[in-house]
């Protein structure tokens, strides 16, 4: 991650296979795990924690979008229908049964996965642009479903008010608390993800989007990794759906609609197609940087505007410095921020004695 | 290769020495003493944009307007606008910035970000309004105690409409037919039930026609109503872009535009603009939670203000309807503050004093742009006043005085939510 491996060699799998390639890997993990732990929300208000907790939900979803899009190569633009399709299962068996978020989490989950690996399906006969189309249908039809059927969606209004998550008999509700909430499911998922792509199923995915008939050939089972992959991705929405509905108390259809799966489409495209370090920086981009364009604009357009005309111009000049950064970034590195990241480490890999 | 490396890195360097900046220049808040903070969370950019570009530079000109006359009860009012474009998440950013910054109303905009606000207005005991949209069962102040919708629910406008129908078929609705032609989503299917309830209560037939997002095609609709129900009066609940397609449907199909009233969504003059003009949509009946037109005290004073700094009337002006209810959501919110300064002896207000100020509204209504509202700790609605405006020899006339209708109906399901 952020050591230097210049004059390390690996001499067998076992070593390569490695979850540690080196030693101080194990340090630097450590160290990420007291700086998320213990430093941040130590040293950060609310305001900011209510920040990393909207990247840390994206971070679930946009890793979930990666496997599926990035790994195996298969679009999706339905990726929000099955958020919402995560978020009214937990709400409905927390509400109408009344069960703890340990429950209804991965319920969730894997209702989503349930429906995913059947919108999966088209997958089989159809690639690219023909599978976007059949993914976008399947993002209308569970948006009509859910709004047209009153048993999922509790009625008219089609939002369902979730209780707090409680842990040992604490009510999870300051920032600071739903924080820890987050992080775990947040960590877990980085975790697990970064597993299933070095295990065989992973390969298998990798195999399938370069070349799936040469996939086929050497034994990959491609209709059942094909709709593994989708089950996985949906499995990961799902869960995303589920903690924006405990974050926000409601499970509301309106907030996963068309524009939410587009969002998510920018973030692995930005951060990086095929790599887990990529979501994570997907998802910090995306989320942060609107934020941190605003408070730019508000702390320097003071001296060109007055405050009426400056609110006016920053919701303008956010969207525009969001949209010039994002093309001046691809055109940097057209394979996201993860190779940049990669290309400033391998600069420094040898640093100062390039040649 | 290393060039583009070297370049990468001072870029990260140079992001990163930003983000410091920034972190420095939003650090530790200082709260002056005489202000008082509001958040006003918009849409410039987002789905409504059509709205938000209006109504609020309209909540600036007015507080603009208060603090140039020594501000409320001495206190200088102090607004931050966030744009969350319509998502949800970007709400829940901006309501937390608000809180950092000392804010006692969160001027939330939109149905899905109250709805995802709502706990979380309670448990920081911050003020929320959410004027013409959110959820009806808000309205139930013990349910939702810092939620205010402060104008008519969806609930109370569909049943003002069932008494403006009424009104104008001659003051019975037996054996009538009323078509509704409505927005599908959850906004647009809210007043169903009441309308449904009417229907049996009242006896008239009633059918619903769901225009599908994003509401732009719905001959088949229109086609069906005219052609084969044939109804008697057509209540419409449109948002955006649709409004005025339905109007140009309807007329173009020849059903007459002085048989449909629109909630308060479909009520704008840029709706009519774009339907075709003034002209071509006489007789269409709008209904309003504010006022229309330049003819309050309220607005000439803005427009006092603006001249006295040599420049033009705000051009949102021209779209009075949504300008007009960016003054009200203003006005009330000061009013609260008022209230909530008055009861403390003159003391800085709280979150929770601003909310006991809201509960005390009455009788405020700022030279008729503000309806007679009556905002108590049970009635966060203020009572579900309305007004229509049809539109009469290029303009907008008043066609009614402010009215509510059938509370005990509308209570009814309010008490039924809970």
């Amino acid at each position: 991650m952020l050591h230097r491996e210049s004059g390390v060699f690996k001499t067998s799998y076992a070593a390569d296979m490695a979850l540690y390639p080196l030693p101080i890997a194990r340090w630097t993990v450590a160290a990420v795990v007291v700086l998320f732990a213990v430093v941040l929300p130590v040293s950060l208000d609310e305001y900011y924690l209510s920040v990393i907790n909207l990247v840390l939900i994206a971070i679930v979803g946009a890793l979930g979008l990666n496997i599926l899009v990035g790994y195996t190569g298969q679009i999706s633009v339905g990726h929000a229908a099955f958020m919402s399709v995560g978020a009214y299962t937990a709400a409905n068996l927390a509400v109408h049964l009344h069960l703890p978020f340990w429950v209804t989490l991965p319920a969730g989950g894997l209702m989503a996965a349930l429906i995913g690996a059947i919108v999966g399906i088209p997958s089989l006969r159809i690639k690219g642009l023909y599978l976007a189309i059949a993914t976008l249908a399947s993002q209308l039809i569970i948006e009509w479903v859910i709004n047209h059927t009153p048993a999922i969606s509790g009625g008219a209004q089609a939002s369902i008010e979730v209780p707090r998550p409680t842990v040992f008999g604490v009510e999870l509700k300051t920032q600071g608390e739903l924080y820890f909430f987050l992080l775990a499911f947040a960590a877990a998922a980085v975790v697990a993800a970064l597993n299933i792509v070095r295990s065989r199923i992973g390969r298998a995915f990798v195999a399938i989007r370069d070349q799936d008939i040469a996939a086929e050939i050497i034994g990959i089972n491609i209709f059942g990794y094909k709709l593994l992959s989708f089950a996985i991705s949906s499995f990961y929405a799902g869960v995303c759906g589920v903690l924006y509905t405990y974050y926000f108390g409601i499970a509301n259809y309106e907030a996963f609609q068309i524009v939410v799966s587009i969002d998510y489409l920018a973030m692995i495209i930005i951060g990086g197609l095929g790599s887990v370090l990529g979501s994570i920086f997907g998802a910090v981009f995306v989320t942060m940087l609107p934020i941190a364009i605003r408070i730019f604009v508000e702390a320097f357009g003071g001296y060109f505007w007055d405050t009426a005309a400056l609110s006016a111009v920053a919701a303008s000049m956010r969207l525009i410095i969001f949209g010039l950064l994002i093309i001046f970034f691809l055109v940097v590195e057209p394979e996201g921020l993860n190779r940049l990241w990669r290309n400033i480490r391998n600069y420094f890999r040898v640093w100062p004695f390039s040649y | 290769m290393s060039k583009r490396v070297r370049l990468a890195v001072s870029l990260s360097l140079g992001l990163m020495g930003l983000m410091g900046l920034m972190g420095l220049t939003l650090g530790p808040a200082i709260a002056q003493d005489k202000e008082v903070v509001i958040g006003l969370q918009c849409d410039r950019t987002g789905a409504t944009q059509i709205v938000g570009t209006t109504i609020c530079p309209a909540y600036h000109d007015y507080v603009a307007l208060v603090n140039s006359k020594g501000g409320v009860e001495g206190y200088k009012i102090k607004v931050i606008e966030i744009d969350h474009e319509y998502k949800v998440p970007p709400a829940m950013e901006a309501h937390e910035r608000f809180k950092k910054e000392g804010a006692v109303i969160d001027s939330v905009y939109g149905t899905p970000q109250i709805a995802a606000l709502n706990k979380k207005l309670e448990e920081d005991k911050i003020l929320g309004t959410s004027p013409g949209f959110g959820t009806a069962a808000a309205a139930d102040g013990k349910k939702y105690p810092y939620t205010f919708p402060i104008a008519a629910s969806y609930w109370s406008q569909g049943a003002a409409a069932v008494k403006f129908a009424k009104d104008k078929l001659g003051g019975s609705l037996k054996d009538k037919k009323i078509a509704y032609l409505y927005f599908d989503n959850p906004a647009g299917k809210e007043p169903i039930a009441v309308l449904e309830d009417l229907a049996a209560s009242e006896g008239f037939q009633l059918r619903t026609f769901a225009v599908p997002s994003p509401g732009v095609e719905m001959a088949a609709q229109v086609l069906d109503i005219t052609g084969r129900y044939k109804p008697d009066y057509i209540i419409t609940h449109l948002f955006g872009r649709s409004p005025s397609v339905s109007i140009k449907e309807l007329k173009g199909k020849g059903y007459p535009l002085s048989k449909v009233v629109a909630l308060v969504w479909g009520a704008a003059e840029a709706d009519i603009d774009a339907a075709g003009g003034f002209s071509a949509a006489e007789g269409y009946s709008c209904m309003q939670f504010a006022g229309v037109g330049h003819d309050y005290p309220a607005i000439a004073e803005i427009n006092a203000m603006y001249k006295a700094q040599g420049k033009e009337p705000p051009k949102e002006q021209a779209n009075s309807v949504i300008y007009n209810r960016g003054v009200f959501l203003a006005a009330v919110h000061l009013e609260a503050v008022r209230n909530a300064i008055k009861a403390k002896g003159g003391g800085k207000p709280t979150g929770e004093d601003v909310k006991k100020g809201m509960e005390q509204i009455k009788d405020f209504t700022l030279g008729g742009l503000v309806p007679p509202l009556n905002i108590t700790p049970e009635d966060h609605e203020g009572g579900g006043w309305v007004q229509i405006w049809t539109v009469k020899g290029g303009k907008f006339e008043k066609a009614t005085e402010w009215f509510q209708a059938y509370r005990e109906v509308v209570k009814k399901h309010i008490a039924a939510t809970n």
